[in-house]
């Protein structure tokens, strides 16, 4: 597979959804909803649920299912209060001291004009921060699309994860060539450059490892790979697990 | 879709008009497009009709703002990068600059404060945060964490360095994890927003200030105004993501003319127990 085939891969239909996904990692999901300040951002799906016997946080960046939804999700790009919620979230999971999952298909923090009057900077900048600090585990899986700080956003975790039907990358290999090649139609060539297949971002030690996509079936598959994950990352000392993660994003 | 920011082409009447001046003797205002004699902007280089400050180098800005400045962690290992034509980039920007890369870090006095200074250099590829420029802004967080010194960061940047790819992101998750634990030892960080501050710089350590500054008309946003508008369908006003606009909505503490940064420095410096 092409590195551009493999940005294809990560844009296409899925036979799951978001919420099939969720609901096949943890059982009675239950949605929360709104930053608590501004609104409710659809492109960022929030609530706890049950891994196993454990309660966990899920986090999920979502393009939508109908065509109204992909329309309010902008395609999966979520806007400053969709990162508000999710910060909002990870503190609510922290102050119970339960682990996070985060699940991140997103071309990028979505390019709009309320969303820049709202500080998407700065709600990217918030949770950045916050993730260093966070007293909880965080795991985080690249399911589809990971385009740039939009991305990385929700991707902070003790471990970052990607499945075989992903990319992760500074922008989209599009407008890699659209700036550096001037040239749009090089996206291919771009996508070459940037390194940016799971089988890459494991060898250069951004990701921890590679999950496979099985299709209908990945939301148990995920669960039965993040089940020991998270069980040692829970049994870990706060202090050694910050630590780690501190030393985890100092090594780049 | 696009996703980083694009420095915003140069208005071709402003360009007609600059070339239509003598060279060197006049100065046309990227921001309101006045033109005036170039000893008008003064040593600090300030629009005298608007109040927009030029571009500076890291040179400058530091003479500026300093009484005193010795640079931190100048030589370290360059960037891998395969990027073809990387290097020759590289050594354009150094010779545009001045500047080994788009920050400049070290520890300065500022009036009677000791801090630890990073200064970001737009001339040096954009301001872009590579993976050199992060780890110099990372140490210099670590060590004033270590000195128990405030950090001061000058911020102007177009966002990441898309040449390094996927280990530029890294870099603000790096940083961002410096300026946390700065912030825990109970330390004072203040940003100074500059002409433009955009992109990932923005998305991370420039918008992680405890105070944060800009200087007048200053632009500063997420996403570059024309991928916005190539999303949109639509036309921004004129005032999108200048800094008073940012301030309005509630991200910018205040907005400091160039000349009066300084004794605005000193003052919060003096608040926070500088020494
Ligand atoms: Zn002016």
């Amino acid at each position: 597979m092409t590195a551009y085939q493999q940005v294809l891969a990560a844009r296409a239909p899925r036979p799951y959804t978001t919420r099939t996904l969720i609901a096949g990692l943890v059982q009675d999901f239950q949605a929360c909803h709104g930053d608590r300040v501004h609104g409710d951002d659809p492109a960022i799906i929030g609530g706890i649920g049950w891994l196993n016997d454990q309660p966990v946080t899920v986090i999920a960046t979502t393009k939508g299912e109908t065509l109204p939804e992909r329309l309010a999700t902008h395609g999966g790009c979520p806007e400053p209060w969709g990162y508000r919620k999710a910060l909002r979230l990870m503190r609510q999971a922290e102050k119970f001291h339960r682990p996070i999952i985060t699940l991140i298909d997103t071309p990028g923090a979505y390019p709009g004009k309320e969303a820049e009057d709202n500080g998407q900077a700065a709600a990217i900048a918030d949770l950045l921060l916050a993730a260093s600090t966070l007293a909880t585990p965080l795991v985080s899986v690249l399911v589809g699309e990971g385009g740039s700080g939009g991305a990385l956003a929700l991707a902070c975790g003790d471990e970052v994860w990607m499945s075989t039907n992903s990319m992760y990358a500074i922008l989209s290999p599009e407008g890699f060539a659209s700036i550096l090649f001037r040239d749009v139609s090089r996206a291919e060539e771009a996508a070459d450059l940037m390194k940016l297949t799971p089988d890459d971002l494991l060898a250069a030690g951004v990701v921890e490892k590679i999950v496979p996509d099985s299709g209908v079936g990945f939301g148990a598959a995920l669960k039965a790979a993040l089940l020991p994950t998270i069980q040692r990352l829970n049994a870990t000392p706060l202090p050694q697990l910050l630590a780690q993660r501190q030393a985890r994003f100092r090594r780049f | 879709m696009l996703k980083a920011s694009i420095p915003a082409p140069l208005d071709r009447a402003v360009l007609a008009k600059a070339a239509a001046l003598p060279a060197g003797l006049w100065v046309t205002c990227p921001h309101c497009h006045e033109s005036a004699y170039r000893r008008r902007f003064g040593a600090a280089k300030v629009c005298p009709n608007c109040g927009y400050g030029l571009r500076l180098t890291a040179h400058e800005r530091i003479a500026q703002l300093t009484q005193s400045f010795s640079a931190w962690d100048q030589h370290l290992p360059e960037a891998a990068s395969d990027f073809p034509g990387y290097a020759q980039k590289r050594q354009e920007a150094a010779q545009a600059s001045g500047s080994d890369e788009s920050v400049l870090c070290g520890q300065a006095h500022i009036g009677a404060h000791t801090v630890a200074l990073g200064v970001m250099d737009s001339h040096y590829m954009m301001g872009s945060l590579g993976t050199v420029a992060g780890e110099r802004l990372c140490r210099l967080f670590e060590r004033a964490t270590a000195a128990q010194l405030p950090v001061v960061v000058v911020a102007t940047s177009g966002g990441a360095r898309m040449q390094e790819g996927i280990h530029s992101l890294m870099q603000m998750a790096k940083v961002s994890q410096a300026v946390a634990a700065h912030s825990a030892a109970g330390l004072v960080y203040i940003v100074v927003l500059s002409d433009p501050t955009m992109g990932g710089v923005a998305a991370s350590f420039a918008m992680q200030g405890d105070i944060i500054l800009a200087e007048p008309h200053s632009r500063v946003g997420f996403a570059g105004r024309r991928v916005i508008e190539a999303t949109i369908h639509a036309k921004l006003p004129a005032d999108f993501q200048r800094a008073e606009r940012v301030q309005a909505a509630g991200f910018i503490d205040a907005i400091v003319p160039r000349e009066a940064l300084p004794a605005k420095l000193a003052a919060l410096l003096a608040l926070h127990g500088g020494h």
